[in-house]
């Protein structure tokens, strides 16, 4: 018995199945490939599972806005982690987006089938256009002017009383149904979610990793870092303006109050609570933090207090984030293997 | 043909604020040599390259490159003609592999149109690639070198990756800073047929070294620099028996008992 044992060693399973690089594996098993493929499945699984088993119309319409918010996280985690530029721009994405929707709808009479990518293209392009002057420096630059612009916009849409004013736009057209407007909307999260990760891997995101590592080797490279920050931007302010396409014909209404700040602050604090750099891990935040804050109501006004106090409870207890500690842990489970 | 050169620097001259570091400085550089340019710490040997890659804005002068002026060119356009460099103070992507840090250059407009990562097949491999020049420069292609992070390689392992970066672009001219600076004896004596062999292929390598009797032995010709001024150009040979690089550079008379300590 006691030869059986020594010999076989413990060794961890993706260091087993790990070759030289993050990028290859040698899966020889159907426990190898569950082990690569599981984490995936419970994700896609559980976001379409989620809207059939939550109790109520209005939790179906907080994992909704969860959704959203997801989208600026993703957003915020790309550029912050992958191209090393810190936005503050998902008011001024989520407004962008709204506006153009708005308008495109109600003057143009565009179905919402059309309204969104139209949207998302174009706003992505204005957003890209009305950033590009800060993208040739480094440093705080891109987070103060798109901090700027939401308030800018908001009060230029207040005072010339354009757009509708303070009254917004109104009489948007909703999706056909409630299943059609949530099973669209996580489709094209997980969609967006696993494209991203595929396209921080390919040697196009490789290039923008390299813009936040070492932008001075890029640039004697031979390649403008401008032109590939802009490329990033385009990305990131795309899927910002989708989402805010979304909450329109959500909504029905677009308004100033989709230049809020709520939406450059969410995605940030769900984005360090989920851990950034994983993109999967603002969604999970996005999933957390978004219930528990409609979840404080009861609480009046101290809602913001508790709410403070849960987010400070995660920068020290778990400063990581959840999703990063939770792949640390699930990189170390062991198997026996015969020596 | 042969006679124009293929880099031509014309009075280059820059101020940092009222400091003169570099004052009407002008060499030419010809096509298939090796040009080393010395000077003590501080003569602007730096600046000459940051000048000519277009990395600072020069305060007057001109960069022509086989006749073209390149003097305003922002540096990814100096890099994509051809005139590539290398940094003193090595700067690898650090959170990527050694073989990852290759596919950004091979990404390049310029890699695109030589097809110079086109290494298998038609379509080619950039990872396969990257690895290939990471071979060719002295990285042990079936240990685990190539595939550690850039964080954790040795200084010896990142200064030639710093050529390696260079060589990913099929350059016309590599402008060295100090890639003999920080190693070990039998490390640079492992480099320098590397750089010999560079030569025989045909790239034009201007190189800034302190360690003279490496430098004195795969160059062709030497400039000095002292104070941002151009001291003298000549063989290797003429620059050790002249006056005032003695005084300026090597500090005394003896210079053999100078090389030695080098």
């Amino acid at each position: 018995m006691t030869t059986a044992i020594q010999q076989q060693r413990k060794e961890r399973i993706d260091r087993g199945i790990k070759v030289r690089s993050d990028s290859i594996y040698a899966v020889m098993s159907l426990r190898e490939l569950s082990y690569l493929g599981l984490p995936r499945i419970i994700l896609i699984v559980g976001m379409l599972v989620l809207p059939l088993v939550v109790p109520s119309i209005y939790w179906q319409r907080v994992f909704t806005i969860c959704c959203i918010y997801a989208l600026l996280a993703i957003s915020f985690d790309f550029l912050a982690h992958y191209v090393g530029l810190v936005s503050l721009g998902g008011a001024f994405f989520v407004g962008t987006g709204g506006y153009l929707a708005a308008i495109a709808n109600t003057s143009l009479g565009l179905p919402p089938w059309l309204t969104i990518p139209l949207a998302t293209v174009v706003g992505g392009c204005l957003c890209t256009l009305l950033l590009l002057p800060c993208l040739p420096l480094r440093g705080v630059y891109f987070a103060i002017v798109s901090l700027m612009y939401p308030l800018f916009l908001a009060r230029l849409i207040e005072a010339l009383d354009i757009l509708g004013g303070t009254d917004g736009i109104m009489g948007i057209d909703s999706f056909p149904n409630r299943w059609v407007e949530q099973y669209s909307l996580i489709v094209i999260l997980l969609l967006i979610l696993f494209g991203v990760r595929r396209l921080v891997n390919t040697d196009l995101g490789l290039v923008l990793r390299g813009v936040m590592d070492n932008d001075q080797a890029i640039r004697a490279s031979g390649i403008s870092v401008t032109f590939y920050k802009s490329v990033a931007v385009f990305i990131a302010s795309s899927m910002g303006c989708l989402s805010g396409a979304f909450l329109v014909h959500i909504y029905m209404w677009s308004g100033i109050s989709q230049f809020a700040l709520d939406f450059s602050i969410i995605p940030i604090a769900a984005t360090i609570v989920g851990g950034g750099g994983t993109l999967a891990g603002p969604l999970l935040g996005c999933l957390l933090l978004v219930p528990i804050s409609e979840l404080l109501r009861d609480f009046g006004t101290l809602r913001i207090v508790f709410y403070a106090l849960i987010l400070v409870a995660f920068i020290i207890f778990r400063s990581e984030g959840l999703l990063v500690y939770g792949q640390r842990k699930y990189h170390q489970f062991e198997r026996w293997i015969k020596i | 043909m042969k006679d124009d050169p293929i880099l031509k620097v014309d009075g280059i001259t820059k101020f940092f604020g009222g400091i003169q570091a570099l004052s009407d400085v002008s060499f030419d550089v010809h096509e298939g040599e090796i040009l080393g340019i010395i000077g003590p710490n501080g003569s602007g040997k730096t600046t000459v390259v940051n000048c000519i890659t277009g990395f600072i804005k020069k305060s007057a002068g001109h960069v022509y490159f086989r006749g073209k002026d390149i003097s305003r060119k922002p540096p990814h356009k100096i890099a994509d003609m051809g005139v590539t460099r290398t940094f003193q103070i090595m700067r690898p992507y650090y959170s990527l592999p050694a073989y990852k840090n290759l596919v950004i250059p091979l990404f390049s407009p310029r890699s695109k149109r030589t097809g110079g990562w086109r290494g298998g097949g038609r379509l080619g491999d950039r990872n396969t690639v990257g690895i290939d020049i990471l071979e060719e420069i002295g990285f042990e292609r079936d240990s685990y070198v190539p595939y550690k992070l850039a964080a954790t390689l040795p200084t010896g392992y990142l200064k030639r990756l710093e050529l390696a970066r260079c060589l990913a672009l099929k350059p016309e001219i590599i402008i060295c800073d100090e890639i003999f600076s920080g190693l070990s004896m039998s490390e640079i004596a492992s480099m320098v047929p590397l750089i010999e062999r560079l030569q025989m292929e045909g790239i034009t390598l201007i190189m800034i070294e302190h360690r003279l009797r490496e430098l004195f032995r795969v160059t062709d010709r030497i400039m000095v620099l002292n104070f941002g001024k151009k001291l003298i150009e000549g063989s290797p040979k003429t620059i050790m028996a002249n006056e005032e690089v003695k005084t300026a550079y090597f500090g005394s008379q003896n210079v053999e008992e100078v090389m030695d300590h080098a």
